[in-house]
């Protein structure tokens, strides 16, 4: 295969040709943050997180699902990508109801770890406070929707790892949900096999294990046999 | 059940067309469009066959035609061969079927079709056949001509031909986004594929007040049938998909008539009008999201996913419906194949101007006199579309805005009038092409409420798989209404600009990329009546409803 190089934040660096800029960035020691990202699963190109320039591009391009050419020169941080990026994370946490101090996941959280790097502090725009519901049935996980960013890695990984596509999207825009076997309770699931891979791969507090209180919830990611989470990012 | 008396009343089949078996000397074509058939042209039909029967009137046709393009006057009812067409004709009144009937006997009567500005303005291609044939009879599109550029192209052109013709033509891609539609016929002609390619026809129409594809589709649905079956041929491919949204019911009948009919006449299906290719077609029917406009999100549509988009690159042209290249094209695109075939590609080259030939299809909505369906050369002024071809503002209205593009679009206001029609003009003016709907506004038109609206229906049909559009474009909305309802500071304006920046840069889809344009096109021309609302809290044009000053509090900082 084809070895190509190409400039990523300035750094001369090289990847087998078919490799994504987000690939051949962390091999080479540049961060680029992510959510809907994990190793192990297929890219959707969700979060937006991780668009960079490049060069020659007049649109931004999403790192996790682009892949490298000869002589490309990608810009990761500049002012307007931090701007946007900060952005993305705030209107996350305005889209539902994250409220860290009573969370399971919270020190625990990829995107409380993102408003960190990017000094969200504070929001600019109002709460959407959206009715959401909580599924406790299945017997020892349980889905917080209020939590959930819609990142969809819990419907990649029981789809591409578990097999039991237990796991799907339903509705349009911030009505869009996640649910268990077209719209039933978790608890009455045909096809959950009760992996819990879905609760490992989770960002942030939505999918957690019973039993856990604030705080408590640690993603076991190395368990998995198919994924390798990002070390740092999965503490 | 009690026992009915009498002869159980038979389903009523559909009353066939008079046609009478000598010379024609004329024919009233009835329209029947969905347009005229919610103003009940069916029964017009009904009873002007009675009348032309009862006159003993035996060389005259009555026949159901596809859209007469003036929809705001309908019922419609057109005497081609006197060029006279009759308006606001109904079953129920006599007097408007006598005018018709006494035109049919060598009368005078109706108005003349040739020196009418709506009509005189128009340069029909893909409207060729609309309104002159009945969409439901094969019969009628071969009698006009139809099937004559596919049997050329398969008994005597080669695919490497075809493309030249289609490249040569300059053709863009009538969808929205004017992607020259002989460069990506040509990509997908070069994709390697062993096992197939695909063609499909995106009929998914949604913008608001636009009715483009469907009044094709319902008016000759050959036509697209025919620009599909070249195009399977020019880049080998032997299916094809029409994807047409649930909301189109009729269009979904005559299609699914004019895919039996053609295949029945070997025009479609196994060895094309005799020759070795094959081209099949299906219909996929949309289940009412708008963003499957969008072409990856209707491949996955048509897979039997849910419609979301992907990031392209991958390009359907390379990877495609179940990861075959394929060519997607809109309706009105493939209608102009077969002319374009038939007449060449310089007769449809020197249409136009500059980077954008050939004609476009406009469906005039809003406040304009004549509400329709039209076909212009592009290079010709919004001043000649609205006020020569649409008659102007109705009551004496004034003119404000003209918007085009639907949801991803922008509003034009008067000092543009004079400008030129085209892709380039367009989008310099910050709005686009887009697929042909174009809204007239006047002056009673509040522009903030106008970007509100557009913006409320790109956060209905964002599909929520990306960040800044699914949330963005909410909260996008939220700012918009504040300012309608004199709620918002000049922070807010600010921060409404900032988000639509970041929203347009970093959305997956057209769709979201597309949603800040209303915002950003009216703040360009209306700023000031932004800052009416906000400053002086007054909606210039008496549309908004400002809240009361006790309401006016500043926005509690929320802190998670």
């Amino acid at each position: 295969m084809s070895v190509l190089t190409l400039v990523i934040e300035g750094q001369d660096v090289a990847g087998p040709a078919g490799r994504t800029i987000l690939q051949v960035a962390r091999e080479n020691g540049v961060a680029i943050p992510t959510l809907c990202h994990l190793e192990g699963l297929s890219d959707v190109g969700a979060c937006r997180l991780c668009m960079v320039e490049v060069e020659g591009q007049r649109k931004l391009l999403p790192a996790c699902v682009t892949t490298i050419e000869e002589g490309m020169q990608v810009t990761v941080n500049s002012d307007r990508l931090t701007a946007y990026r900060r952005r993305i994370v705030e209107l996350l946490f305005t889209e539902r109801n994250h409220v860290c101090s009573v969370c399971v996941a919270d020190r625990n959280c990829e995107l409380q770890d993102l408003s960190v790097e990017f000094g969200v502090t504070h929001f600019d725009l109002p709460q959407l406070h959206p009715k959401a519901t909580v599924d406790a049935t299945h017997e020892r996980f349980g889905i917080d929707h209020n939590r959930c960013i819609l990142c969809t890695r819990c419907v990649r990984v029981c789809d591409e790892v578990e097999g039991a596509h237990t796991w799907d999207v339903m509705g349009r825009g911030t009505e869009a949900r996640i649910i268990t076997d077209l719209g039933t309770p978790w608890g009455q699931s045909a096809t959950c096999t009760s992996c819990g891979k879905c609760v490992q791969v989770c960002p942030t507090g939505a999918l957690f294990e019973k039993g856990r209180s604030v705080g408590e919830a640690r993603r076991r990611r190395p368990y998995l046999p198919y994924l390798v989470a990002r070390e740092g990012r999965a503490r | 059940m009690t026992e009915m008396g009498g002869a159980t009343p038979a389903r009523r089949r559909r009353q066939e067309p008079l046609i009478p078996d000598g010379p024609v000397r004329a024919s009233a074509d009835v329209c029947q469009a969905a347009g005229c058939l919610s103003m009940q042209s069916d029964a017009v039909f009904e009873s002007l066959c009675e009348r032309v029967t009862a006159c003993g009137l035996t060389d005259v046709a009555v026949r159901r035609v596809g859209c007469l393009g003036l929809c705001a006057a309908g019922p419609l009812v057109a005497v081609p061969e006197r060029e006279r067409l009759f308006d606001h004709v109904t079953a129920g009144d006599d007097a408007s079927l006598d005018a018709v009937v006494t035109a049919l006997s060598g009368g005078e009567g109706g108005r003349p079709i040739a020196s009418d500005p709506f009509f005189s303005h128009q340069v029909k291609v893909v409207l060729e056949h609309c309104g002159r044939i009945d969409p439901e009879r094969v019969e009628d599109y071969v009698a006009a001509g139809g099937y004559e550029a596919l049997t050329k192209v398969v008994t005597t052109m080669t695919p490497a031909e075809v493309l030249a013709e289609v490249t040569h033509s300059g053709l863009r891609g009538r969808g929205g986004a004017g992607y020259p539609t002989g460069l990506k016929w040509t990509t997908v002609a070069k994709a390697d594929s062993a096992d197939g390619k695909y063609v499909v026809c995106n009929g998914d129409e949604g913008d608001p007040g636009a009715f483009m594809d469907r009044s094709v589709l319902e008016s000759s649905p050959q036509q697209v049938l025919e620009g599909m079956a070249i195009a399977g041929y020019a880049v080998g491919a032997s299916h094809g998909y029409v994807y047409v949204r649930a909301e189109y019911p009729l269009a979904v009948k005559r299609l699914t008539t004019a895919i039996r009919q053609a295949e029945r006449a070997g025009l479609l299906g196994q060895r094309v009008a005799d020759s070795s290719f094959s081209f099949e077609v299906q219909l996929r029917i949309g289940a009412g999201a708008f963003v499957c406009g969008e072409e990856t999100a209707l491949i996955a549509s048509i897979e039997g996913g849910r419609g979301t988009p992907r990031p392209r690159p991958p390009y359907p042209a390379a990877s495609g419906l179940w990861g075959k290249p394929t060519l997607i094209n809109n309706v009105e695109t493939f209608s102009s194949v077969a002319a374009i075939i038939n007449r060449g590609a310089a007769w449809y080259q020197a249409i136009g101007t500059g980077r954008s030939r050939g004609t476009k299809v406009f469906a005039l909505a809003g406040s304009v006199v004549n509400t329709g369906l039209i076909e212009v050369p592009l290079g010709l002024s919004l001043r000649e579309i609205v006020f020569d071809i649409g008659g102007g503002l109705p009551g004496g209205g004034r003119f404000k805005a003209v918007q085009t593009g639907g949801p991803s679009g922008g509003c034009m206001p008067e000092e543009l009038l004079d400008m030129p029609v085209s892709y380039e003009s367009l989008a310099e003016a910050g709005s686009i092409m887009g697929s042909g709907g174009m809204i007239v506004m006047d002056q009673g038109t509040c522009m903030v409420d106008v970007a509100k609206f557009f913006m409320d229906f790109c956060r209905e049909e964002s599909c929520g798989k990306c960040v800044p559009c699914r949330v963005g474009t909410t909260q996008m909305h939220g700012l918009l209404d504040r300012i309608t309802r004199g709620l918002a500071s000049r922070e807010d304006l600010a921060e409404l600009e900032d988000l639509a920046g970041m929203v347009r840069e970093t959305s997956l889809c057209g769709l979201g990329q597309g949603a800040p344009n209303p915002v950003f096109s009216t703040l360009r021309y209306f700023r000031d009546e932004y800052l009416a609302h906000i400053d002086d809290r007054v909606c210039p044009a008496g549309v908004c409803k400002i809240e009361p000053a006790e309401a006016v509090a500043p926005v509690a900082e929320a802190s998670r």
